[in-house]
């Protein structure tokens, strides 16, 4: 049974706790905060905010036991980083190019308004076609890494997977913080969390993006200037149809019409969700998203009470 | 910058002059009160108080004289000189006197600002909306990565080659880091602050976690003057040696070397050598002296290997790295041969970012550009945290 989910935008403010009991969550709660890294167990706020009863995986605290006790395996697990990193890399080449195209033509001021909105679809349908391509490789690259390496008959991780199992299954609820996003992916495939999820899911931030089928990057205001937004890799895909936007207003050019309507436009039939501060979203039954969720139009503007 | 002939009447200096009386005190008064060099709009006023026959401001900035004449402020000690300073430059200069038949040169003693390199210090003039980077100042939130000693027997070199090797904060065997080999690297370290720049980019997310060797030249200008040894001690020793004993990319798209002026030729002349094995470059202010025809290119004996290796480069031009970085100071003698450069670069199949600062051949200006050169070279992961 698929479990219930709520996302939240960034916690600065945090307000976990609140959620947790408009949740009626009195039971334990399991604690993912992986993608903080080293940082994973300066963990005494959120525990608290979890409630009593709550308990950190120690996600990745396990994932460098499993690298110092299984040598042989961090170092494939190094060389299949390298290769992602490559594929990944080689990918935002094509992108460049490919999104060149479509402001190309969506620059043209002049010509047949009707042939134009057709070379603009068709200069997005090879986006997505790019796109498609790309998650399709690396999960060809994760299925023969995971085929090869068979993780569930190795020691330190089949131990550790049993573990996290038990910790899953006594709790009412998962709580996923943010953080880094790739490493936090990444985690989670290796102790396999999506077959044992409780029957709650609350996440923020990272921590949201790691539920959905399909982590798109972004940042147009990084320090070497506006970045390609990319697909990245699969989460755990118990959010289909939405791609999500933590911190939408800080990192993208929320201002710039086109640019979020490419963004919009690319990653259709999905939905591009705005998980700014403050943000509560409920998923309904099939991960259905409330009335007042934020979302991005096709036009580029940031609109609240579209969703289906 | 150049010298203003007709002030503003605005200016502090001028309104000095109709000070009456203009004596010792109000010399004295208006001093205290402005900050010296006086920066008003692109307006600099420098200033000088003390006896002397002649007073000059000497600086380096192509299109100007080398020392441009004060003049004395009628009846009092002072003596001034008014330049054009346009936004955000970043000038070094010192004063220079004569008494008699003896010359004396020294930085401005009105001035704290001081530039440090290998050959001294020099005064700092700052235009209007320069400001020091705050990245490049010691942040106590930065967590510092660590500088670790080798020495590798270089039989390239016939020396012992010293390196310093950084190592990012919370470096981890088991990761894969790109590597930055840095020419000078004792100076950009002194001079630039390069580890504390790698430190606070690095935990900004600017720039990626990245292994930084930074090399020590022995005889410089030979050795980065297009030196085969050179080369084969980058390529085949140093390489070798760092990617076997760190958990390094070990691909070209995770190599990078860093140079700046005859480090930068030392830099390009090693992806020549080697145009496989490097992905990106990162030349600044590079000495890049050529010729079009003949071979008076002014720069000296030191610089005849160097321009023999760049008219080869610009005749027969190729991709020796996937990406480069450049960028020059507008007030150096080398910016024409950077500027030309660029499109050399480009036309031979390579990703160039250029940039250009108002700044001279310096340390700080290459400080300065650090953090545009890194984050493009090696993006920090900005991009993958979403707290």
């Amino acid at each position: 049974m698929s479990p219930s989910i709520t996302l939240l935008g960034p916690q600065r403010r945090p307000t976990l706790d609140r959620v947790l009991s408009s949740l009626g969550i009195t039971g334990p709660v399991a604690v993912v905060n992986a993608g903080w890294q080293e940082r994973e167990s300066d963990d005494a706020e959120i525990l608290a905010l979890a409630g009593g009863q709550a308990r950190n995986l120690r996600l990745f605290a396990r994932w460098m036991d499993v690298l110092r006790a299984d040598p042989e395996y961090a170092e494939a697990e190094r060389e299949h980083r390298l290769v992602l990193d490559e594929l990944q890399q080689l990918y935002l080449v094509r992108l460049d190019h490919a999104l060149q195209a479509v402001y190309a033509v969506a620059g043209r001021s002049v010509g047949h308004p009707t042939v134009q909105a057709r070379a603009m679809e068709d200069a997005l349908a090879a986006v997505r076609l790019l796109d498609a391509s790309h998650v399709a490789r690396v999960q060809q690259l994760h299925d023969d890494f995971y085929g090869t390496w068979r993780l569930e008959s190795r020691g330190a991780i089949a131990g550790h997977r049993e573990e996290v199992r038990g910790l899953l299954s006594a709790a009412e609820c998962l709580v996923v913080a943010g953080g880094h996003v790739g490493e936090l992916v990444r985690i989670v495939h290796l102790f396999h969390l999506a077959p044992h999820l409780p029957p709650r899911v609350v996440a923020w931030s990272a921590g949201a993006m790691a539920l959905t089928p399909r982590v798109v990057l972004f940042h147009d205001r990084a320090a070497q200037g506006a970045s390609l937004t990319e697909v990245f890799d699969a989460g755990i895909g118990v959010v289909p149809g939405l791609v999500l936007l933590p911190h939408a207003r800080r990192r993208l050019r929320t201002d710039d019409p086109l640019r979020m309507s490419v963004l919009a436009r690319r990653f259709a039939p999905a939905t591009c969700v705005v998980l700014d501060d403050g943000v509560r979203i409920d998923l309904g039954p099939g991960g259905a998203l409330p009335p007042d969720a934020r979302l991005v139009g096709d036009d580029g503007r940031i609109t609240e009470g579209t969703a289906a | 910058m150049t010298a203003v002939r007709s002030a503003s009447a605005r200016l502090a200096v001028n309104r000095l002059k109709s000070a009456k009386p203009l004596d010792g005190e109000a010399v004295d008064r208006f001093l205290a009160r402005h900050e010296i060099p006086v920066v008003e709009g692109d307006r600099c006023t420098f200033l000088w108080r003390g006896e002397a026959d002649e007073a000059w401001v000497c600086q380096r900035i192509v299109g100007l004289p080398d020392r441009i004449p004060m003049r004395r402020l009628h009846g009092t000690d002072l003596w001034y000189l008014v330049l054009e300073l346009p936004e955000g430059s970043r000038v070094e200069y010192q004063i220079e006197i004569r008494r008699g038949d003896h010359h004396d040169r020294f930085n401005d003693p009105l001035n704290e600002k001081r530039s440090h390199g290998p050959v001294g210090s020099s005064s700092l003039a700052f235009g209007a909306g320069y400001e020091t980077p705050d990245w490049v100042l010691h942040d106590p939130e930065a967590r510092p990565g660590e500088l670790k000693d080798l020495v590798l027997r270089s039989r390239a070199l016939g020396r012992d080659a010293h390196v310093s090797v950084y190592l990012p904060a919370r470096f981890r065997p088991t990761a894969s880091y790109p590597l930055l080999v840095v020419h000078d690297g004792g100076d950009f370290l002194q001079y630039a602050s390069m580890k504390t720049v790698l430190d606070n980019l690095i935990h900004r997310l600017d720039v990626a976690e990245t292994v930084v060797a930074f090399t020590h030249p022995g005889e410089r200008l030979t050795e980065y003057a297009n030196s085969p040894a050179h080369s084969r001690f980058l390529t085949q020793e140093l390489l070798p040696e760092l990617e076997s004993s760190l958990p390094l990319v070990g691909q070209p798209a995770g190599r990078c070397l860093l140079g700046s002026s005859f480090g930068g030729v030392a830099a390009l002349s090693a992806a020549y050598r080697s145009p496989d094995t490097y992905g990106s470059l990162v030349l600044l202010s590079g000495s890049f002296v050529f010729t079009d025809i003949g071979t008076d290119h002014g720069g000296g004996p030191l610089f005849d290997p160097v321009v023999k290796f760049v008219n080869r480069f610009r005749a027969k031009p190729r991709a020796v790295a996937d990406r480069v970085f450049q960028s020059c100071g507008v007030y150096e003698e080398l910016i024409v041969p950077n500027r030309s450069m660029v499109h050399v670069f480009e036309n031979a199949g390579m990703q160039v970012r250029y940039t250009e600062a108002r700044d001279g051949h310096s340390w700080e200006n290459w400080r300065d550009r650090l953090r545009d050169a890194l984050s493009w070279v090696y993006p920090g992961p900005q991009k993958l945290y979403y707290e």
